[in-house]
């Protein structure tokens, strides 16, 4: 008895470590949330093995029970006599209210230390990056309030640097998540002066560098699948590189035709450095970014996609196609020329950053 | 004629199955087009405007007009017959809540046809419902419809609690009621809790939008997360209104088919109403990315964790009535027996998600999406076709043909499970819920695709249901009274289907499983409780339906009030709400007609009993 007891904890404890392996081994190292790359999403990661653990056990228990129960009591040819009509047993209906109780307890206890821990505010800690987040339909705005920059779609950090962030909305509510770094949290919007709404408040660090794909997972309207973006892990002196080369003057088109061409057309909405609106996204550097309009992925090293020019004219060709419900007018409805949108393209397609020091580009 | 002016609880039974039938035809079809447009990344198969449309409409459609009548069905073919009552309480009310719920399903489903459906998400959270982001009428077709929709849920919850209160035959005492009969009392009661609470939202909503007021604008005042308070204190204790009465299915098959007592009865009771009453306290672990704060999510999550403990109570007490039984496993019964693990894989998976900061990574993803459909697919519905199955007979006086029956179970629970149980992987990988299309690469592509074949798997398995029904139909209502046997409750001691007025003599019980303690004691029919007599009957009434008709047309009026139609007579009509007032004129003067004129209904004599030659 007691052998068989021993061998079943074997294949028990055989089971349970298996499937987890199986679980932390898939997924993609910047989009999984099962291969974490970072303390908050590790936390978070360490809880769900918990429950998953649990729950394998008590899943396993109540597969044992019912194959048991449905193989020994299946009614037999002949059998006519009446079985036991049992009311209950009061000791074995204790047992599965105190076990799952118990159960309940050794998942409430971490559970409640890890959101006390998430829940800790860094918007005043002098030694974290804060950030703005800013969700419109259907985009990313990430503004660094103590570095006077603002960016759009990709947001670069530094490693190794508890990064706080503030968020809100300009429109309905999104909902803000790096699977591999962390877990989500909601954009509501906050009014014009900030003050109506709700802003959240939220933390990661990403110790490797590395690009992490960010998502909105909050229904937001027709784009709502097109809302993404990118997180940009990258050395503290690469970042202060950024942030520099961010604050430079603005580059305009060569073409004096072609640049008066994008002040009017252009920068009524979107900023380049220091000229244009902010209303639309910042378009400082957007040459060097992962991605045109958050899908058309940028081709680069270890990622498929096309040139940054193609999407870059793909986009602007004709953006309701690429994001159906955007607030992007059609450039040729602006009054431009098929070859002016493609000059534009290929001007900000060109428009790059040089920060990253073993940049291969 | 007969179907529209009847007031017998089984004639509403059977409208409201064909309702839902209807209304679960159509969502599922959407569920497949959803599924489809996801087999592949990038697939344009339908527009994303479309695809928002099907999954608002999916979603809205299944929880409201799809599951729900089913289970009110169930209630109203077999709740009154368990507790040996003739009817339920209100006649008259039960028709009107029948009218009310179908015109409200079918005013949902004509947002297809007159200019966009609604397309916020079953949830509809504001602001993405508001005119400024929603601008088609689709939200107004979603408030409108579920407002009329609603109103026959609560009508029928309200009568279900009476009937069960007043109308139990003697010697039936609550502790002796059939465990379906006390999960459809549960059920009420939290109906009357928690549906108030949508028709508020609802109202406050249709004013936001029609009316212009500014309950959910944060630029008027309000505030849009005070919409998600007041919609998830309807909608989760909406999610247990679903369940429970499943629970009370699975609790009458097991045991029928197991030849044994349900284990543990007085547990069974409890561990109900302690789920209700927890259905009621955990709603903000929907909303724990909301930012509610550290102690709002720590104490939703423990409330929420706790309600693992009535659910495994019931799940043991399961198991152990088949534990020394003798299992026959007919299609009823692989329902049930299919249930349990399904059931308790939803249920594992909830109480991680229980878990607040893990919760953060899997909210809104298709972790979350797997696990609800665990619960309400694999739990509800599976729950659904056992009960079919199981009272068929009773509704129909005919038994559904167990070989295709068992057939249909197979080709039902491998889709099921091929389809969501990916779908928890698809969330973990980082697949949000609720887009349109996904970039390929992501490691996404191989599950999604498995989950269609899966979708594709269980709608084959619906169509071999509908067609053992029309196969069913063909042949002779000739069920016995106690078809499967080992029946243990009242519905089996009379005729298959019942006569009109249910019980001739109104039953004395004895104990629980009130009828199988007379088989038991050697007795071929139950103790009678009464003399023979005359037996008063409620007439037959066009008035509920006129009603409801009032009510639609006074809902499409108010609808379309502040629209430009380019044609006067209809401005004239519309911007007048002269639509409104002619509908509600109808309403109110079926209202006054009611009141005003009374019918005393009419009687069955006792020597007609023996003319009729009601089966006893």
């Amino acid at each position: 008895m007691m052998k068989r007891w021993q061998y079943g904890k074997r294949i028990l404890l055989l089971l349970t470590a298996f499937s987890l392996l199986l679980l932390s081994a898939c997924g993609r190292e910047d989009l999984s949330v099962m291969n974490p790359q970072g303390p908050v999403a590790q936390g978070q990661l360490d809880l769900m093995k918990l429950a998953i653990t649990i729950m394998v056990v008590v899943l396993l228990v109540v597969f044992a029970i019912s194959a048991y129960v449905l193989v020994k009591f299946r009614r037999k040819k002949g059998q006519t006599e009446v079985p036991e009509q049992v009311e209950g047993n009061f000791k074995l209906e204790v047992i599965w209210t105190v076990i799952p109780l118990i159960l309940v307890i050794v998942l409430a206890v971490p559970t409640v230390s890890q959101l006390s821990a998430l829940g800790k505010d860094y918007t005043k800690d002098k030694n974290a990056l804060q950030v703005r987040v800013t969700a419109h339909q259907y985009w990313w705005e990430f503004s660094y309030p103590d570095l006077g920059v603002t960016t759009a779609q990709d947001l670069i950090i530094p490693t190794n640097k508890t990064i706080s962030f503030v968020l809100d909305s300009q429109d309905v509510i999104h909902s803000f998540w790096v699977p591999s770094l962390s877990g989500k949290i909601d954009t509501n919007f906050a009014g014009d002066d900030d003050t109506k709404g709700t802003t959240n408040k939220f933390h990661f660090s990403a110790p490797n560098e590395g690009v992490y794909r960010g998502k909105c997972a909050e229904l937001c309207g027709p784009s709502h699948a097109f809302m993404e973006f990118k997180v940009k892990s990258v050395s503290p002196e690469e970042f202060e590189n950024w942030v520099a080369s961010m604050k430079a003057p603005a580059v305009l088109p060569e073409d004096e035709q072609l640049a008066e061409k994008f002040r009017s057309a252009c920068l009524t909405c979107h900023a380049v450095g220091d000229q244009g609106t902010p209303v639309g996204p910042n378009l400082t550097g957007i040459g060097s970014r992962e991605a045109v309009a958050s899908m058309l992925l940028n081709e680069r090293e270890g990622q498929a996609g096309a040139s940054v020019e193609d999407n870059m004219k793909q986009w602007l060709h004709d953006p309701q196609e690429v994001k159906p419900g955007n607030k992007m007018p059609n450039p040729s409805d602006l009054g431009l020329t098929a070859e002016e949108i493609d000059a534009i393209a290929e001007y900000l397609a060109s428009y790059k950053l040089e920060y990253e020091t073993n940049s291969a580009d | 004629m007969d179907w529209i002016t009847t007031v017998d609880h089984k004639k509403i039974a059977i409208l409201y199955l064909m309702a839902g039938a209807l209304f679960f035809g159509i969502g599922g079809i959407e569920a497949i087009l959803i599924r489809i447009q996801l087999m592949e990344p990038y697939n344009q198969i339908v527009s994303t405007q479309i695809f928002n449309e099907l999954i608002t409409m999916h979603g809205t459609t299944m929880i409201f007009l799809g599951v729900m009548p089913i289970i009110f069905a169930f209630m109203n073919a077999i709740l009154p017959l368990q507790i040996g009552a003739r009817d339920v309480a209100f006649p008259f009310l039960n028709a009107l809540g029948f009218w009310t719920f179908l015109f409200g399903g079918i005013l949902l489903n004509l947002s297809w046809l007159m200019g966009g459906a609604p397309d916020a998400g079953w949830t509809s959270y504001v602001p993405l419902a508001s005119t400024a982001y929603s601008d088609t009428h689709g939200v107004d077709f979603y408030t409108i419809g579920l407002q009329i929709a609603g109103l026959g849920t609560l009508i029928g919850g309200i009568n279900f609690l009476a009937t069960i209160i007043t109308m139990r035959a003697p010697g039936m005492s609550f502790m002796r009621m059939p465990m379906f009969a006390w999960t459809t009392f549960i059920t009420s009661a939290m109906i009357l809790f928690a549906f108030p609470a949508i028709t508020v939202g609802l109202v406050l909503l249709t004013f936001d939008r029609i009316l212009g007021a500014n309950f959910f604008s944060i630029e008027g005042g309000g505030n849009p997360v005070l919409w998600q308070h007041i919609f998830w204190i309807f909608g989760h204790p909406e999610v247990y209104i679903l369940i429970l009465p499943a629970f009370g299915i699975i609790s009458e098959v097991i045991p029928t088919f197991s030849r044994k007592r349900l284990f543990g009865y007085s547990s069974m009771v409890f561990a109900t109403i302690l789920i209700a009453f927890l259905g009621f306290m955990v709603w903000a672990h929907h909303m724990f990315t909301t930012g509610l704060g550290t102690i709002a999510n720590a104490l939703f999550s423990i409330s929420t964790m706790l309600i693992a403990v009535p659910t495994g109570i019931k799940i043991f007490n399961w198991l152990f009535t088949m534990w020394g039984g003798q299992i026959r496993f007919t299609t009823a019964n692989l329902y049930a027996i299919g249930f349990l693990p399904t059931f308790v894989m939803g249920g594992v998976t909830g109480v991680m998600l229980a878990s607040a900061p893990a919760d953060f990574q899997f909210h809104d993803t298709y972790f979350v999406v797997a696990h609800f459909h665990y619960v309400i697919v694999g739990g509800l519905v599976l729950g659904i076709f056992a009960g079919l199955t199981y009272w068929w007979p009773k509704m129909f006086g005919r038994l559904l043909n167990e070989t295709l029956g068992k057939i249909t179970f197979w080709f039902f629970i491998i889709g099921f499970h091929l389809t969501f149980f990916v779908q928890h992987f698809l969330g973990l990988l980082g697949m949000q819920r609720r887009v349109a299309t996904y970039a390929p690469d992501q490691g996404l592509d191989e599950l999604n695709y498995i989950s269609t074949i899966g979708a594709l798997l269980m709608g084959v398995g619906v169509i071999l249901f509908l067609i053992n029904v029309v196969i069913t139909f063909r042949k002779p209502a000739d069920a016995p009274n106690d078809p499967w046997e080992d029946g243990r409750t009242l519905e089996w001691s009379i005729p298959s289907p019942p006569p009109e007025h249910n019980f001739t003599q109104i039953p004395l019980v004895r104990g629980l499983d009130a009828w199988w303690k007379e088989k038991m004691a050697g007795n071929t029919k139950m103790t009678p409780a009464e003399p023979l007599g005359p037996i008063h009957m409620p007439s037959a009434t066009p008035l509920p339906f006129l009603m409801s008709v009032g009510i639609f047309i006074a809902g499409l009026g108010f609808m379309f009030s502040n629209d430009e139609f380019g044609n006067g007579f209809m401005n004239f009509l519309f911007n007048n709400y002269i639509v409104v007032i002619i509908g509600l004129l109808i309403t109110f003067g079926s209202m006054a007609a009611r009141s005003l004129f009374d019918d005393h209904g009419w009687h069955i004599d006792p020597e007609e009993l023996e003319d009729k030659g009601a089966k006893i």
